[in-house]
């Protein structure tokens, strides 16, 4: 008898000891398991293209040193600069006008307590890029502010600052998508594998 | 009852959170220098120091200036005798005078983060400050010479 417990103690220890070893379950990915399809990322990237090429966004993402207006994307009045920090200069740092939230009224300015363009050495230009060059720059780390696809979603979907776009305040016109469905394009376009469109594509 | 520091001198205002930091300035606590132009963050005339920074007050709710310190031209120097109210006097820059105050309070963040500034510089700082005028080729004098100035005082 004493036996039997000695015996069934250490088959109890070491089935303790083989579970501990168990690897731990996968982590839930935090977009689904859909197979690669370069068809259907690349689909879904131009969705994504068309709203970052738009005035709420590409205004802020200018290739130049000046942020750009309106629906035309002339440049900003005033010729107010980037800045080191992305939030201007001198006498023109963004917050000096644009406050937390949007000033009421047509032509007045609009506002986000994060308002500003890219800094300086991180410019994360969209104006100009062609649909391939702006995909590959996205998930480019050294370009996009050092994020990881999930983030990259996360910042797109979530962000304050780019969801301004589509509360931009009085006269300005909304992208062409709303939040939830640009969100859902760029998690296709990532979970399909993130193709980059071919240089062709325009 | 919203409490703020203008020239160094506490206010407890009882006004509207979203009313403009202008109208209290102006009509609250009754310092004129700062002048109404534009309405829309646009011209420039309204420009005050909060917490140091060239804000529109025009466009800047009170609220946001709660428990700051804003500082406008009547306090810029205690005696007239910041080293740009001094170039202002000396190249007569003024005209009608309307955009002034404003002027003054954007180059005066000029000349604290750049004692040195390039005309590219001034250019980057006080663009966005209206002159009907049209006085701007003395306004950049006068912060080159106070610039100098400022140089100059700092030796000795």
């Amino acid at each position: 008898m004493k036996r039997i417990i000695v015996i069934t103690g250490i088959l109890f220890i070491a089935s303790l000891v083989i579970l501990s070893f168990r690897t731990a379950p996968p982590t839930p990915a935090n977009y689904p398991a859909i197979p690669r399809d370069s068809i259907g990322s690349v689909k879904a990237f131009m969705s994504v293209y068309k709203v970052l090429m738009s005035s709420r966004c590409m205004n802020c993402h200018p290739s130049g040193e000046s942020p750009l207006q309106g629906d035309d994307n002339h440049i900003h009045t005033m010729n107010v600069k980037r800045g080191v920090d992305g939030k201007g200069l001198y006498a023109a740092r963004c917050s000096n006008c644009h406050q937390a939230e949007n000033t009421a009224g047509l032509h007045m300015p609009p506002g986000n307590p994060k308002w500003g363009l890219p800094p300086a050495n991180m410019r994360m230009v969209f104006q100009g890029r062609t649909p391939r060059q702006l995909a590959l720059q996205l998930l480019d780390p050294k370009q996009n502010g050092g994020r990881t696809k999930a983030q990259l979603i996360d910042h797109m979907a979530k962000d304050d600052l780019v969801g301004w776009a589509w509360h931009p305040g009085d006269g300005r016109t909304l992208p062409p998508m709303s939040r939830p469905a640009f969100a859902a394009q760029v998690r296709l376009w990532i979970a399909k594998g993130a193709y980059a469109p071919s240089i062709k594509t325009k | 009852m919203i409490n703020i520091t203008v020239n160094g001198q506490h206010h407890d205002v009882d006004a509207d959170p979203n009313m403009p930091l202008l109208w209290v300035i102006r009509d609250i606590i009754g310092l004129t220098g700062t002048k109404y132009g534009c309405g829309a963050a646009q011209c420039g005339a309204c420009t005050v120091h909060l917490n140091g920074e060239a804000v529109r007050s025009c466009v800047t709710k009170i609220n946001r200036a709660a428990g700051q310190n804003i500082v406008t031209i009547e306090g810029l120097s205690t005696n007239n005798n910041h080293p740009l109210q001094l170039a202002w006097n000396e190249m007569n820059v003024p005209q009608c005078g309307y955009c002034q105050s404003g002027q003054l309070m954007s180059a005066a963040v000029l000349l604290r983060e750049n004692p040195n500034p390039t005309d590219q510089d001034i250019d980057d700082a006080m663009s966005g400050n209206i002159c009907r005028c049209g006085t701007y080729q003395r306004i950049r004098a006068a912060i080159h010479k106070a610039a100098d100035m400022q140089r100059e005082g700092a030796k000795i």
